[in-house]
């Protein structure tokens, strides 16, 4: 059955630039198809994700403060030990081919290099240094009660809406 | 000290850090997910907004997990301080609040300044810089990067991705660069 999907992915092959951004940003590469329930395991798996970043207060803007002012190692300690963790879990399912939960091979998308990478990287930096957060932190900041958080959440949106209609003519 | 007294602490940093990398293996595992967020702001554009561009034009609906995952986040921020609030004060380095001071800012308590982030200066020049430019920024460059903190630094480099690596540094010379030169030239408009 030829589906709308696949009509659109056939036109971004047609950009190479667009599909490699596509490679880089499909995050689903489970073959079967979910249905709400299924989805409501990453809410929980997020649920817990945003307790974590209250009670370790990844959250707060004066962490990501003292972490730019190199005045506390307590960020570095949480990026660097999350890194540790996720690299050495990679290592243990590659090498014990570990199945998921419906039984498929784990399937990581590659990330290919592009200037956006400096450019954007750069970019976002400032935004993390004005706002104290990271895209994730912008939700549990807002469910934290900083409801001025909702105007930076929509500027995020409108952030990335514009890069979607500017990008043809950005370098990347 | 009980149980519920010692989750209301704050958490140190050897046992948030873990916990976060275990989501890479928890999202790969429930259902091959990779782990990243920023991709949620472009997958609001895609569901409410694609005005015919094309990088908006992608089954959304596939990745619509990533948008479960990040209503979860908005949730336990909720429960995190409805249920498990410290009952102590904030402490921040001193080098840190000696710094701000100089700046301007003059309150120290809670997760946000109150001084840059309560709802009656979203219309006010503070507004414009720390939300609206500041949220832009974000959103704007983690998708020019390709990805933000959770898609570049932890899942790309546990991932061994060179282009993830080279993000990451990039991240915090802007970090560095928002802090050192921005942060005071915007305090001292405002």
């Amino acid at each position: 059955m030829k589906t709308n999907s696949d009509f659109q992915t056939k036109s971004f092959l047609a950009d190479p630039i667009l599909a490699e951004e596509m490679k880089a940003d499909i995050q689903n590469e489970q073959g079967q198809g979910e249905n709400v329930l299924n989805l409501s395991k990453y809410l929980v798996v997020g649920v817990l994700f945003g307790i974590v970043f209250v009670k370790a207060e990844i959250i707060s803007w004066f962490r990501i403060q003292e972490m730019f002012r190199l005045d506390s190692f307590h960020m570095y300690g949480v990026i660097g030990s999350a890194i540790v963790v996720g690299m050495l879990s990679i290592q243990l399912i590659k090498k014990f081919n570990v199945k998921t939960l419906s039984g498929e091979e784990v399937k990581i998308a590659p990330k290919t290099f592009q200037k956006g990478q400096i450019y954007g990287g750069f970019l976002f930096g400032l935004g993390w240094a004005l706002t104290g957060a990271c895209p994730g932190p912008l939700f549990a900041q807002i469910g934290s009660g900083f409801l001025a958080v909702i105007i930076t959440l929509l500027s995020a949106i409108t952030g990335t809406w514009t890069y979607g209609a500017l990008r043809a003519k950005l370098p990347h | 000290m009980n149980l519920l007294e010692m989750i209301r602490q704050p958490w140190p940093w050897y046992i948030a850090g873990p916990l976060i990398g275990l989501t890479v293996p928890a999202l790969l595992l429930l259902g091959n997910k990779s782990f990243g967020i920023s991709s949620s702001l472009r997958h609001v554009c895609a569901a409410c907004m694609p005005a015919n561009i094309s990088f908006f034009k992608y089954d959304w609906k596939k990745e619509s997990w990533n948008l479960a995952f990040v209503a979860g986040i908005l949730i336990g921020g909720f429960l995190a301080t409805q249920f498990l609030a410290d009952p102590n004060e904030i402490v921040i380095a001193q080098a840190t609040q000696d710094d701000l001071a100089a700046l301007g800012l003059t309150s120290f308590s809670g997760l946000m300044p109150a001084e840059l982030f309560s709802i009656e200066h979203i219309f006010t020049l503070k507004g414009l810089i720390f939300l609206v430019l500041g949220g832009f920024l974000v959103g704007f460059g983690t998708r020019y990067a390709g990805g933000g903190t959770s898609g570049h630094a932890i899942m790309g480099i546990s991932n061994l991705q060179l282009p993830s690596l080279i993000a990451t540094v990039f991240f915090m010379v802007g970090g560095f660069v928002g802090t050192l030169v921005l942060l005071p030239w915007f305090m001292s408009l405002i």
